[in-house]
């Protein structure tokens, strides 16, 4: 054996370790499937769009398309059966980008479909679900803003008038390769929402796509190396988990095979049960109020990313020197001010805040009556309360902002942001002319009147999982001004807020007393004593 | 006047008086750091080590009660009134004067009746206190099986808060007054070597004969 001199053996025993270690490890989504779609005859064709792939897909998979368009991906709709709010993508006002309504060719990148492109998209044709998107392993298949869902079908300039180029999609190979989903396929639109990687959940972003076991202890690409689906299984195209009606409590034991099934298995307590802690059992104390999120997820934001605090739209529309738009960076090249939008604030590495949540989410949708005020309006009011006996503490993302509503009718409004024509905000600046735009394109109307308002966003916090050892400590909560220092409705050993004031002040005073009269005492008696001498 | 040397605190009791003083002196000071009142081990180090001395002072604890009942030492602790007031006295005046210490120590009777009195008020209303207010606080979410399901973790940690400043109190006074015997160092000795040189001025025995 050559060797380069000063290579010990210990070296080349470890190299040796090392390389059988990975070589044994399997291959990263390596498939056990009983298909090799490449040999399918129904994929032997140069398919011309995404549809004609569809075709093929459903020639085999009948049933695929009806049950994906029965759910939320497909219908950017949801209605929650508590309240009867009608949400869902296509009916929310959020405080990033603020609605989808008159956006369509621009947001509908990351709809699961093809040619959405305004309100007269047909949900019912069954080719017009894309398969590619979820089901992609080539990391190829790039839907685009602006195309309805649609990918490059020929080389093509994009963004229009850019001068840069993207080239066709290779369908055929895509859909020869096709696959389970993985944190590729779901992240290419989760992990970008808000319009850019990491802007919108804080727990959510590319760097979740090869994750080492400190970012997440479950992705960790390295290790347990889960997809999104190990957590949010599917069945029959329904992903589990849900942001509209989130389960805020799970009190079910770890989920047993041939149990019966939960309504939503992508819960911690789905495997690891209600008293997981082994080590320190008094950690299984702290279950009935906390979530597990809120000391396991320590932070978000924690991948080297930074993203989205805060949205200011109120200063959009301000333009460069040289009369056109522009942009502004921090120091660390992160964009804090955009023409198009306004003011940023990012972060990385951001200590959540925490409130008492049940799983009932309130929105302020359109035509819910908002006011200016310094009390910011809630796009989203997680309920819950230390005394209703169903919640528990959970960390959150507070996202915040101002964004324009009617200062007539009082309601948040819709902002036409994207395309060519002459109301697009971002071609043309114009806010009365954007929001009547985007009004309209749901019927609505829109006083010509608009102001600014405050408003805040709430996201739960529950992916970016830390190892045990770097979970939130004890003292982190157990101490004067730690984490929890407003949560309500719970004594916390250590946080002086809970002392009662006078107990404390009497225990000390008698104590101190006590040391008085001792040392006053014993004073005596030393000089009493002396006097004899 | 002739001292004498009296065998007044056996192996087993300086070993139990010891260790309970060690781990008392130890759990008052991580409780209070659980408490919030200052950082000195870290919260999670001292909240752990605080309950494992807990666990440690119910072993001790059990060998004690087992040794008080079958040696007839808790008879030590029957309340008398019988010259406390002497007693009191000589802390207010006598001892200030060099007046002779009015109780004088027996294997039978070890404790003044002022000190009969202090260790059952520790023994009946102080640790009853901590113990059902600890095992409150560490069982405090397994409270529903014996019905006190709804009981918040507030009120036991303020009796178990309590019961600490009136252990912190005691503690005080009691080490002041280990000083206060026949000598100051008398009863310090007595409870490291187990035997106490008692003068033998003729002061007769305080309270009822233990025998």
């Amino acid at each position: 054996m050559n060797l380069p001199p000063g290579t010990t053996w210990l070296k080349v025993a470890v190299t040796i370790m090392l390389a059988t270690a990975f070589t044994a490890m399997p291959a990263a989504g390596a498939s056990k499937s009983t298909a090799d779609h490449s040999k399918f005859k129904e994929l032997q064709q140069n398919f011309q769009s995404g549809p004609e792939v569809t075709k093929a897909c459903l020639s085999c998979h009948t049933e695929a398309a009806k049950q994906v368009q029965k759910t939320k991906h497909w219908t950017w709709e949801y209605l929650n059966p508590e309240n009867k709010q009608r949400l869902g993508k296509k009916n929310v006002i959020n405080n990033f980008c603020i609605a989808v309504p008159s956006n369509y060719a621009a947001c509908t990148a990351c709809h699961i479909g093809y040619g959405w492109k305004d309100d007269k998209f047909d949900f019912t044709v069954e080719t017009n679900v894309d398969c590619l998107a979820c089901h992609d392993t080539t990391g190829s298949y790039l839907k685009l803003a602006g195309m309805a869902g649609h990918v490059p079908y020929k080389d093509m300039e994009y963004p229009p008038g850019s001068g840069s180029f993207v080239k066709a999609t290779d369908l055929k190979k895509v859909a020869q390769k096709v696959g389970k989903t993985s944190r590729d396929t779901c992240g290419a639109c989760h992990f970008n929402g808000g319009g850019g990687n990491a802007v919108k959940h804080g727990d959510l972003d590319t760097s979740l796509e090869a994750p080492d076991k400190e970012l997440d202890v479950h992705m960790d690409s390295l290790g347990l190396n889960f997809t999104c689906a190990t957590c949010h299984k599917t069945g029959g195209h329904d992903v589990a988990g849900s942001r509209y009606a989130p389960t805020a409590v799970d009190r079910k034991g770890a989920q047993v095979r041939g149990s019966e099934d939960r309504k939503n298995p992508a819960t911690c307590q789905s495997c690891h049960g209600q008293a997981p802690h082994t080590k320190t059992a008094k950690l299984n104390d702290h279950t009935s109020k906390l979530a597990c999120q809120t000391c396991h997820v320590p932070s978000f934001a924690r991948g080297g990313i930074a993203t989205k605090m805060s949205w200011d739209w109120s200063t959009a529309g301000k333009m460069g020197p040289d009369g056109k738009p522009m942009t502004v960076k921090d120091d660390k090249k992160h964009v804090i001010y955009d023409s198009k939008k306004g003011d940023f604030v990012l972060a990385e590495n951001v200590t959540p805040e925490y409130i008492w949540f049940n799983g009932s989410v309130q929105y302020t949708l359109r035509g819910d009556p908002v006011e200016k005020s310094d009390q910011p309006t809630r796009i989203n009011r997680f309920e819950g309360s230390p005394h209703d006996g169903k919640s528990v503490i959970w960390p959150v993302k507070v996202f915040r902002g101002q964004q324009p509503y009617d200062t007539v009718s009082k309601s948040l409004v819709i902002l036409h942001t994207t395309g060519n024509d002459d109301a697009s905000y971002w071609k043309h600046f114009n806010w009365e002319k954007a929001i009547a735009a985007g009004m309209a394109s749901v019927g609505d109307t829109f006083s010509g009147k608009y102001d600014f308002v405050k408003t805040e966003m709430t996201w739960p916090i529950t992916h970016m999982v830390a190892p045990k050892d770097k979970a939130v400590g004890c003292v982190e909560c157990h101490k004067a001004g730690g984490r929890l220092e407003k949560i309500e409705g719970v004594y916390i050993p250590g946080r002086s807020r809970d002392h009662l004031g006078l107990l404390d002040t009497a225990g000390w005073s008698l104590a101190a007393l006590t040391l008085f009269g001792v040392v006053v005492h014993g004073s005596l008696r030393i000089a009493t004593r002396k006097k004899k001498d | 006047m002739t001292t004498q040397r009296v065998y007044i605190f056996k192996r087993f009791e300086r070993f139990w008086h010891w260790t309970q003083a060690a781990l008392i002196i130890f759990m008052m000071l991580t409780g209070f750091e659980v408490h919030g009142t200052y950082t000195l081990l870290g919260w999670a180090k001292a909240a752990q080590l605080h309950t494992n001395a807990a666990w440690a002072l119910v072993a001790l604890w059990v060998f004690a009660i087992f040794w008080h009942f079958t040696t007839g030492e808790w008879k030590q602790y029957i309340p008398t009134m019988e010259k406390v007031d002497v007693m009191v006295k000589y802390y207010v005046t006598g001892i200030f004067t060099d007046a002779p210490h009015p109780f004088r120590t027996t294997p039978l009777i070890k404790h003044n009746p002022l000190q009969r009195l202090a260790y059952l008020f520790v023994k009946l209303l102080i640790n009853p206190l901590i113990w059902i207010s600890g095992f409150a606080y560490l069982f405090y979410r397994d409270l529903g099986a014996i019905g006190l399901g709804g009981l918040p973790l507030a009120p036991i940690a303020l009796v178990h808060t309590a019961a600490a400043f009136l252990m912190l109190i005691f503690f005080i006074a009691h080490i002041y007054l280990a000083t206060a015997g026949h000598t100051p160092t008398a009863h310090i000795k007595a409870m490291i070597i187990g035997y106490e040189d008692v003068e033998d001025h003729g002061a007769a025995p305080a309270g009822k004969s233990a025998g």
